[in-house]
């Protein structure tokens, strides 16, 4: 879409020396565009990152962190080999292409490159990973609020070695079935609105694992198995069952959490692994919710900082033309009716929105004036768009921010798809009715609290039967997929070691509208 | 701000993961590997295996929302003319091909292609395979022998010096002899100063001192710092490697009423030999026998790849195999391993002479022979006997290394070259 190329970049006037010419890099040459782009990104965008680390890797290497999803360290699992052998199958097939950066949210910030590279990519990804995605790491609250990034590299250590001493103390296998049933439920391993307690250490985590084996063997007696049986009387007493609920803290949608804490029959190694994959999914999960914002926030800080350079006379006209080549392949957005579509790319959006608060500030129309009243005209674009990295994830970034120019821009349109009908019916459209509509269904789309089905467990009977209840609250009729579902809760079945029951009922709660049931196998 | 250069890290992080997922994945990759064999030539095997396994064991089930039910909205980019109100017509096999949300769920994962390296691939395909009865019937091979550590010695090449040992020899040597140390003459020079320094000179200490100096001087000058009796030497033994001898003799029949797919069973049974006993008995001798009415020792390419015709008369085959037998592998020193095909024709005389051979000549001396039959589809039963598979039933009734298997095409040879040579069957 013409719509969305970017503007041309600006004249060429700067009588600096050029950084490089060519497309090869070496190490001094990585180092100083570093440091120059943190003249412009520092001074003159304000941004405030983690200091960097940038390592350069192969390609072979790029595919292995990829099937670690894309952390420095891991422990083992097969799936992990299984992701591997599929991208390296896809990569020599030439299907897919590497990603030329790779970076993690740690502190210091590690930015992957690949040796592949040219110089131009080289300067990009340090543009886009070292300083956007850094700044945006340490800024937005979703990440200030759930990642410790001082402290990650260190609890995948130690989730590593704790993995690896498991397998020998238990062995694969046990391992393996345990790690296998907790990945099925990753996605159900995290607490959406409590801010989690400070995340343990690595060392904490091994000294605890450590004192709970030494409780455990310092407080076994036999003496226990000689005391009197509960007497009749006491044991008919009528269950609290609502004390019960309260006390198990029910209803409960980390499905992880519950199981470390309550599952009956788990060894204590096993929640340790539980904790472990739960923790993982807990870090994964404001990158879910701001991956629009993060790369548009990326991709904007390496447009400026790369036309700022180019302004100052310190890139070549080759450069700029191989970056501009790349750039805007990034952000390009196929239409819905083109073979090339699968969604909306949130490159092009992040970057278009982006770009579209920086106009509002400075050349902002009548109808800018008055939708934002606040922003329109108010010049000091950055502070503008560093407010909003700081204070958005990408659900209230749309709500926010998607203005009617990138709507009609991007000519995006709200259609809803009845899966008992034949044909789907245009809601909304990019016209003076629509633009709410289709901003409010955009945004919807964003928060991944709908995107995920949304389960709970709500009874739990720890006295008797010893069955677990979930229930699913059906949002507009759309119910779990019926096979994945079931293989799932047999995964469940085996964590909590008794008869698991999913009940699909309506948001109101009056109607069941489908049961699954599963029992652990011996 | 800190670079840091990855790429001489160790390679293949991931092969713990490579491993695990290999072993989960290993009955579907068999599998997927006996169905290639259908298709692809044995002699392919020998590079990287492209294998898609239905992944069943390789499932990853979550939770998410299901496809055919309820109502969704989508946000698309790109309107030309749609207005409020207008219909598009679902494009075939649902809705899910133009959401925006998520990845499919599981459908499309259920065929998973990857690559296995020439080794994995080997290592599935000949999983718990092995050669029965390999004894050791004599251990001897001048080709490898092994250097060990024997201790040391007092002469050899300088490279072999041993400067420890050399050291605490020489050491005890110097104190035994007394030889005086550095510091020892140091300070009887220093006395001898002081004491010609005294006034009065006392002239008998001084001479005293002197001739002790002197007598410890000849003593450092005399006593070597180290002496050829202080040398050790690191020694090395050759010690002779222990190696089974063995040798496979292919046996084919080459006729005209072998045609052309009966042939072709027959040598991919062959080539899948070869690749087993290449790949794990580095050691073995393979010699190729092909005949007709006449029978030929001939080298690999003509094996495989030649193409003869005539009659059929198997006894010359065993005959020329006694023959190399004599020339070159005594069953004295050597493990004796046959496999044979044909499509159980044979001259009709010559049966008799055929078994008289196997029974008194080759068996007692074999460790163990394989007789493949290959058949058409529609003569693959047990009720239609070739006049080989009557003759040598009985033979294998009474000789246990004697194992014989029909072949009717090329998916039974894996299961059938897997019960020749499993482990199992070799333990029995």
């Amino acid at each position: 879409m013409a719509a969305m190329m970017p503007k041309k970049p600006g004249k060429r006037r700067g009588n600096m020396r050029t950084l490089f010419d060519g497309s090869e890099w070496t190490f001094e040459l990585i180092r100083k565009v570093h440091d120059v782009m943190g003249e412009i990104a520092l001074g003159e965008l304000g941004l405030d990152i983690y200091p960097n680390q940038i390592e350069v890797i192969t390609a072979e290497q790029m595919l292995d962190s990829y099937s670690s999803i894309g952390m420095p360290l891991m422990y083992r699992h097969w799936s992990f080999g299984k992701r591997f052998a599929r991208d390296e199958a896809y990569y020599k097939r030439g299907m897919r292409s590497l990603a030329y950066e790779l970076v993690i949210n740690s502190d210091p910030c590690i930015s992957y490159v690949m040796e592949e590279n040219s110089m131009t990519m080289q300067a990009l990804v340090i543009a886009h990973a070292a300083y956007g995605h850094n700044h945006f790491f340490k800024n937005n609250y979703q990440f200030q609020l759930w990642t410790q990034p001082d402290h990650i590299i260190d609890y995948l250590g130690f989730a590593k070695s704790y993995v690896a001493e498991c397998e020998e103390r238990y062995g694969q296998e046990a391992v393996e079935t345990t790690l296998d049933a907790a990945h099925a439920l990753m996605n159900q391993g995290v607490s959406r609105d409590l801010r989690p307690r400070p995340r343990n250490v690595a060392k904490r985590e091994q000294e605890k694992a450590a004192r709970r084996r030494a409780h455990e063997e310092a407080t076994y007696d036999d003496i226990y198995r000689t005391l009197p049986e509960i007497t009749k009387e006491r044991a008919t007493e009528p269950p609290e069952a609502q004390n019960e609920q309260r006390r198990l803290g029910l209803p409960e949608e980390n499905l992880l959490y519950f199981l470390e804490k309550n599952a009956p029959k788990l060894e204590d190694w096993q929640r340790e692994l539980l904790r472990i994959v739960r923790l993982l999914s807990q870090y994964f999960y404001p990158q879910r919710q701001t991956k629009m914002m993060n790369e548009g926030c990326a991709t904007f800080v390496h447009y400026v900082i790369m036309n700022r350079l180019y302004e100052r006379g310190q890139l070549t006209d080759g450069t700029m033309l191989e970056f501009l080549h790349s750039h805007s392949s990034v952000i390009f957005q196929p239409s819905f009716n083109d073979r090339r579509f699968s969604g909306l790319n949130p490159y092009a959006l992040g970057f278009a929105m982006m770009n579209d608060i920086r106009r509002i500030c400075t050349e902002p129309t009548a109808e800018d004036r008055e939708w934002f009243p606040e922003l329109a005209g108010s010049g000091d674009w950055m502070e503008a768009l560093r407010q909003a990295w700081a204070q958005f994830r990408d659900e209230s970034f749309v709500l926010q921010y998607l203005s009617p120019k990138l709507i009609r821009d991007f000519r995006l349109f709200a259609v809803s798809d009845d899966a008992k009908e034949a044909a789907m019916e245009v809601k909304a459209i990019h016209d003076e009715q629509g633009y709410k509509d289709v901003r409010r269904r955009l945004a919807r789309h964003y928060d991944v609290s709908t995107q995920d089905p949304d389960l709970q467990v709500t009874d739990a009977d720890l006295s008797g039967s010893r069955r677990l209840v979930l229930t699913h609250r059906v949002r507009n009729g759309v119910l779990l997929d019926k096979t994945e579902a079931e293989r799932t809760l047999q995964y469940l079945a085996q964590l909590w070691g008794y008869r698991v029951k999913l009940v699909e009922q309506d948001v109101e709660g009056n109607r069941v509208l489908k049961e699954h049931e599963a029992l652990p196998m011996p | 701000m800190q670079i840091v250069d990855r790429r001489l890290n160790p390679k293949a992080k991931s092969l713990g993961n490579r491993q695990r997922f290999l072993r989960r994945a290993k009955g579907e990759i068999r599998e997927a590997i006996k169905d290639s064999l259908r298709s692809r030539k044995i002699a392919e095997t020998e590079s990287a295996e492209k294998v898609t396994i239905r992944s069943k064991s390789l499932r990853e089930p979550s939770f998410s929302l299901g496809r055919n039910s309820g109502l969704r909205d989508y946000v698309l980019p790109g309107n030309e003319e749609y207005k409020v109100g207008d219909e598009i017509p679902k494009p075939q096999g649902g809705a899910g091909g133009r959401g925006n949300q998520g990845s499919p769920d599981g459908e499309g994962q259920d065929d998973f292609t990857f690559t296995l390296t020439k080794d994995e691939f080997l290592d599935l395909f000949f999983d718990d395979l092995k050669l029965p009865n390999l004894i050791k019937v004599k251990l001897k091979d001048l080709k490898a022998p092994r250097l060990v550590r024997a201790g040391f010695t007092t002469d050899g090449p300088p490279a072999r010096l041993n400067r420890t040992r050399t050291m605490r020899r020489s050491l005890g040597r110097r104190m035994a002899l007394r030889r005086p140390s550095e510091a020892e003459l140091k300070r009887l020079e220093q006395e001898l100063a002081a004491a010609e320094a005294e006034t009065p000179p006392d002239p008998k200490r001084i001479a005293e001192l002197r001739s002790r100096l002197e007598h410890k001087q000849r003593l450092r000058r005399t006593i070597a710092y180290i002496d050829p009796i202080d040398l050790a030497y690191n020694r090395f033994d050759r010690v002779p490697k222990p190696t089974t001898q063995a040798v496979m003799f292919c046996l084919m029949d080459a006729s005209a009423s072998m045609t052309e797919p009966l042939k072709d069973l027959a040598k991919r049974f062959f080539m899948l030999l070869h690749v087993f006993l290449t790949r794990y008995y580095r050691e073995v001798h393979i010699v190729f026998i092909r005949h007709t009415s006449t029978a030929a020792e001939v080298d690999e390419e003509t094996f495989f790849r030649g193409t003869e015709t005539g009659g059929t008369v198997i006894s010359t085959a065993l005959e020329e195999m006694l023959k190399v037998m004599r020339e070159r592998y005594s069953p004295a020193d050597w493990n004796i391993y046959a496999a044979q095909a044909s499509d159980g024709d044979n001259f009709h005389d010559d049966m008799p002479r055929c078994l008289e051979l196997l029974n008194e000549q080759i068996l007692p001396v074999c460790q163990y022979f394989a007789y493949i039959e290959t058949a058409h589809g529609e003569r693959f039963n047990d009720t239609v006997e070739t006049p080989v598979w009557h003759g040598y039933s009985e033979v294998a009734q009474r000789r246990r290394n004697f194992a014989m298997r029909r072949v009717a095409s090329p998916e039974d040879i894996f299961p059938v070259f897997h019960e020749l040579f499993s482990a199992d069957a070799a333990a029995a």
